[in-house]
C-alpha cells in the first residue's frame, strides 16, 4: 500500500474535538457538516435506508453510477461517520432520539414540518437536554411565509440576487449562476458561523437553542453593493463582462494572453511608482520602444501618478490613465497569463490568474501551503487529492483526510 | 448577558469586506468590537470609509454607504501606531483583548512590533487571526489581492461563465462575504478551543485557500478522473453538472434583461412542468426521461425560452412553482429587498442609526437564534467616535491624559 499517508502521532487535536455533531443527511447542510467535521467535531452522518439521495450525484468515479462512487459524496460527506435510521420507523426514530441525546449539535435541512410530524423536531428532543444545539438549514427559514417552496442551487441564487450581478454587458445574454453549488455552500457557511456562536454561548451558560438557517437570506446577504446601493441610495447595479457590477459602467479590461486564455487585466495603475514599475515591466522585455504611449507612462511617472476623479475633466490624465491601461493589455497580450500574473505581482502590481479548479492543485504557492491532501481509497488503490483547508489553526489543526462513508 | 458574544473583545484592525465582516458578526451579537483606525490617513486604508453609496448629497469619510454596512455596532478608535505612546497603547489593548483580527498585506502587524509573539507576550491566551490573499506562508505571500483577483487565482472566476464566452466571473467581491465567514469560522472555533483548554493560538488564514475549498467535485472530477474544467463547451454554470439536470437554466421573460430561472431535478419534475407548459412539443417522448433531456438538451433550452419568454417572470415563477417545480425569477435588488416576503419576513433588513447619515437600512444576518439573537442598531463608527470610551471606560485614562493624547497626534 504504498502511498497510504501515515498519521502524524504529534498533531494537536482540532479545535471542535470532543464535539459531537448528528447531521441528517441533505445538500442544505452538507458542507456545514464537511466543515465542522475538518475542525475536529466527530460527525455522525444519518441516512436513509437505501442511502441519501445525492450518493446518485454526478460525476461518478470513471463516470460509473454507483452510489459509493458519487464524487459530490466523496467531497461533502468526507470525514463523517455513517450510520442508516429510518425516521419513519419507530425502532428508527428511537435510534434517532439516542443519537441526539448524546450529541452536543443536530444540523438538519428537512422540508420545514417534517420532523415536528414525525415527534423528532428540537422542541421534542431538547426538552430535558436542554444543552443541545440545533441547526436547521432550509430555503427560506422555518418560518416564512415561503418555507414551502421547493428550490435548488439554481433558483437560490436567482431569486436571492447574486445572479443580478454576474453575466456579461450584452444584456441580451442571459445572466449568469456562478457555479460549484455556491447558494447551498453560502448558507452552510453562515451556518457554521451560527452554531459556533451558539457554542460559545453554551460556553458561557450551558444551554443550546434552535438556531433557523435560511438559503435564500443568506444567498441576499451576499452581494456586496448589489443589496447595499439600493438599501442606502436606491440604486440599480447592473452586470459587466467580468468586473463588477456597477450602477455606472466601467471600461472592460479583459483581453487574451499569447496561449489565447483570458487575462483580466484588473485596476489600471494610477501612482506614480506604478507607473514607473510599467515603464521598466516593458524595458525589461525589450518592449518599451514598441509600446505607442510609453511617453503617457513617463508623463504618470514623473507627475508621480494621477487622480482617477480628473479623468473627465483633464485630457492629459484621461491619456496617461489610459495608456496605463494599454500597457497593461499590451503585456499581458505578450506573455502566457501566469508569466503576467507572477512577473506583475512581483513588482508590486495586484493582477489576476484565472484558474480552472483543477490547476489550482498544480500551483506552486497552494503545494507549498499544503493545500493539496492526499486521502487513501482502498477501493481505488491509490491516494487521491483533495481540496484541503480554508486556514491554518497552528493551536488545533484542521483535518480532514479520511474518506466519505 | 446582554448579548450573546458580550463576555469578548476584539482588538480589530480589520477593513474592507473581507476582514471587516468578520468581526462584523460578532459585533452584531454584542461583541466588544474595537476596530483601530490610522488617524493620520484618516482611516482610509479602508477605501469603503468614502466610497458610494451616498445616503443624500454629503460626501467624505462618514458618509461611505458599504463601510456602514460592514462595521455595525462596532467602537470606533484612532491610534497612531508611528508613535511610541500608540505602540504602548496598542499593548494595553490587547492585554484586555480575548482576540486580535486583521487583514494587511501578509507582515504589516509583525513589522509595526505586533507579530504573534509579541502579542502572546502581552496576552498569553490571546487567538490573533491574520487573512491575506495568499496567507503569511508560501511564495506568493507578499502578493497583493482584492476580491476579483482573490476569486480568478481559486477557480471562482472560471467556473462562472456561459460555452465560448470569457469567465463572467461573479460580479462582486464573493471571496470578500465568504473571506470574511471563513474568518469568523476560525476565529469562533480558536475561541472554543481556548475555553476549552486555555490555550490561545495563531490562525493564518489565505483567501485563496478558503475560495478553492468551494471547488471540490471539479476538483475531484479531475484527480480522480483526469477530467478538468476547462474543456470544450466548459464552463455551462447555468447548466447543473453535479447532479446533471434538464431542463436547467435561465430563460428569457417578458420585458427588458427580465429572466427566469427553471430547475427539474427528476422526471416527476419535468412531468408536472409540462402540464403547466401544456403544449404538444412538451409531450415528446425524447423529453420523457432525464437521459433523453440531456441528450437533447441545446434544443429543450430553445423551446423553454420560446415558452417563457412572451411572460411576465413573476408568473412563470408562481405557475412553475404551484406545480411544485423549482422556479425563481431573477430578482432585481429592488424585487428582492423592498417586495420580497422572503426577505421581509426574515427580518433581513435591518435599520441603524449612524451618527452622521442618520437612519440606514443593512444587511442583516441570514439566521436567527432562538435565545440570543444578534441585534442591529448603531451604524458603523465615525472615526475615533469612541475614543474617550475606549480610552476613558475600558484602559482608564483620564480626561486630562486622553485630551493630551489628541493634542500629541497619538490619537
Amino acid at each position: 500500500m504504498t502511498g497510504q499517508p501515515a498519521p502524524d502521532p504529534i498533531e494537536p487535536p482540532g479545535a471542535l474535538d470532543g464535539l459531537k455533531v448528528v447531521e441528517l443527511a441533505s445538500e442544505h447542510a452538507a458542507f456545514a457538516g464537511k466543515l465542522l467535521a475538518g475542525l475536529g467535531a466527530e460527525v455522525t452522518l444519518v441516512e436513509p435506508p437505501g442511502g441519501a439521495p445525492m450518493r446518485w450525484y454526478e460525476p461518478f468515479v470513471d463516470d460509473v453510477p454507483d452510489p459509493t462512487r458519487s464524487l459530490w459524496w466523496w467531497h461533502y460527506e468526507q470525514g463523517k461517520h455513517g450510520v442508516t435510521v429510518d425516521l419513519d420507523d419507530a425502532s428508527g426514530a428511537a435510534e434517532f432520539r439516542r443519537l441526539c441525546a448524546d450529541a452536543d449539535v443536530v444540523v438538519e435541512g428537512e422540508p420545514p414540518g417534517r420532523l415536528a410530524a414525525l415527534g423528532l423536531d428540537h422542541a421534542q428532543l431538547r426538552a430535558g437536554h436542554e444543552e443541545l444545539i440545533w441547526v436547521s438549514v432550509t430555503p427560506f427559514g422555518r418560518d416564512n411565509p415561503r418555507a414551502h417552496e421547493p428550490v435548488v442551487d439554481l433558483t437560490v441564487l436567482a431569486g436571492g440576487g447574486p445572479v443580478w450581478n454576474c453575466g456579461y454587458d450584452d444584456h441580451a445574454i442571459p445572466p449568469v449562476r456562478g457555479g460549484g453549488n455556491q447558494g447551498y455552500q453560502t448558507a452552510s457557511l453562515h451556518a457554521v458561523v451560527a452554531t459556533l456562536v451558539a457554542l460559545l454561548v453554551r460556553d458561557e451558560t450551558g444551554t443550546g437553542q434552535h438556531v433557523d438557517v435560511s438559503m435564500h437570506a443568506a444567498a441576499n446577504v451576499t452581494t456586496e453593493a448589489g443589496s447595499y446601493s439600493w438599501l442606502v441610495a436606491r440604486q440599480t447595479v447592473q452586470r459587466q463582462t467580468c468586473r463588477h457590477a456597477a450602477v455606472r459602467p466601467t471600461q472592460g479590461t479583459i483581453t487574451l494572453d499569447r496561449e489565447g486564455r483570458f487575462v483580466p487585466t484588473g485596476i489600471p495603475p494610477r501612482s506614480g511608482k506604478e507607473f514607473h514599475v510599467l515603464l521598466e515591466w516593458l524595458a525589461s522585455h525589450g518592449w518599451r520602444d514598441e509600446f505607442p504611449e510609453a511617453f503617457f507612462l513617463q508623463m504618470g511617472a514623473d507627475r508621480g501618478g494621477v487622480n482617477f476623479a480628473d479623468i473627465a475633466t483633464d485630457p492629459e490624465v484621461a491619456a496617461i490613465f489610459g495608456a496605463a491601461r494599454d500597457a497593461l493589455i499590451f503585456i499581458a497580450e505578450r506573455l502566457t497569463a501566469y508569466e503576467f500574473f507572477v512577473e506583475g505581482q512581483q513588482r508590486g502590481l495586484p493582477l489576476p490568474v484565472v484558474y480552472a479548479p483543477e490547476e489550482v492543485m498544480h500551483d506552486p504557492h497552494y503545494r507549498a501551503r499544503g493545500f493539496p491532501v492526499p486521502v487513501w481509497h482502498e477501493e481505488l488503490g491509490r491516494a487521491v487529492e483533495y481540496t484541503g483547508a480554508p486556514f491554518h489553526m497552528h493551536g488545533s489543526p484542521w483535518r480532514l483526510d479520511t474518506p466519505a462513508p | 448577558m446582554n448579548g450573546a458574544l458580550s463576555h469578548i473583545r476584539i482588538c480589530d484592525f480589520t477593513g474592507q469586506l473581507a476582514g471587516a465582516g468578520a468581526t462584523r458578526v460578532f459585533a452584531a451579537f454584542g461583541a466588544q468590537v474595537i476596530k483601530i483606525e490610522d488617524p493620520v490617513t484618516r482611516g482610509l486604508w479602508d477605501i469603503l470609509r468614502g466610497m458610494e453609496p451616498y445616503v443624500d448629497d454629503r460626501r467624505g469619510i462618514e458618509f461611505g454607504g458599504g463601510f456602514n454596512n460592514h462595521n455595525i455596532e462596532k467602537l470606533g478608535i484612532t491610534l497612531n501606531l508611528r508613535t511610541a505612546r500608540g505602540k504602548e497603547l496598542l499593548a494595553e489593548i490587547v492585554r484586555v483583548s480575548d482576540a486580535v483580527t486583521e487583514n494587511f498585506a501578509a507582515g504589516v502587524l509583525e513589522r509595526w512590533g505586533f507579530g504573534y509573539e509579541r502579542l502572546r507576550e502581552l496576552r498569553p491566551d490571546v487567538v490573533y487571526v491574520s487573512n491575506c490573499g495568499f496567507g503569511h506562508v508560501g511564495p506568493y505571500s507578499a502578493f497583493k489581492t482584492w476580491g476579483p483577483i482573490v476569486q480568478a487565482c481559486c477557480g471562482l472566476t472560471f467556473e462562472s461563465g456561459l460555452p465560448g464566452m470569457p469567465p463572467a466571473g461573479w460580479g462582486f467581491s464573493y471571496m470578500d462575504h465568504h473571506g470574511g465567514n471563513f474568518m469568523a469560522i476560525a476565529l469562533l472555533a480558536a475561541l472554543h478551543h481556548r475555553n476549552r483548554t486555555g490555550e490561545g493560538q495563531w490562525v493564518d488564514m489565505s483567501c485563496t485557500d478558503a475560495g478553492a475549498t468551494l471547488l471540490g467535485p471539479a476538483v475531484l472530477d479531475y484527480t480522480v478522473n483526469g477530467r478538468g474544467l476547462r474543456r470544450e463547451g466548459m464552463p455551462h454554470s447555468n447548466h447543473n453538472q453535479s447532479p446533471a439536470m434538464a431542463p436547467h437554466d435561465i430563460y428569457p421573460a417578458q420585458g427588458y434583461d427580465c429572466w427566469v430561472a427553471i430547475a427539474c431535478r427528476d422526471d416527476r419534475d419535468w412531468s408536472a412542468l409540462r402540464g403547466v407548459i401544456g403544449t404538444e412539443w412538451a409531450a415528446d417522448p425524447r423529453f420523457d426521461t432525464r437521459a433523453g433531456r440531456l441528450e437533447h438538451e441545446p434544443e429543450l433550452d430553445e423551446r423553454m425560452a420560446a415558452w417563457t419568454g412572451p411572460q411576465d417572470k413573476f408568473v412563470v415563477q408562481e405557475r412553475v412553482l404551484a406545480a411544485g417545480v423549482p422556479c425563481a425569477a431573477v430578482q432585481t435588488p429592488e424585487e428582492r429587498i423592498d417586495h420580497d416576503p422572503g426577505t421581509s419576513g426574515f427580518g433581513l433588513w435591518p435599520t441603524v442609526e449612524h451618527t452622521e447619515m442618520g437612519r440606514v437600512r443593512v444587511d442583516g444576518l441570514p439566521y436567527h437564534l432562538s435565545a440570543t439573537d444578534w441585534r442591529m442598531e448603531r451604524g458603523a463608527p465615525c472615526l475615533g467616535e469612541h475614543n474617550d470610551f475606549v480610552y476613558g471606560e475600558i484602559l482608564g485614562l483620564s480626561e486630562g491624559e486622553i485630551a493630551g493624547l489628541r493634542d500629541e497626534g497619538v490619537i
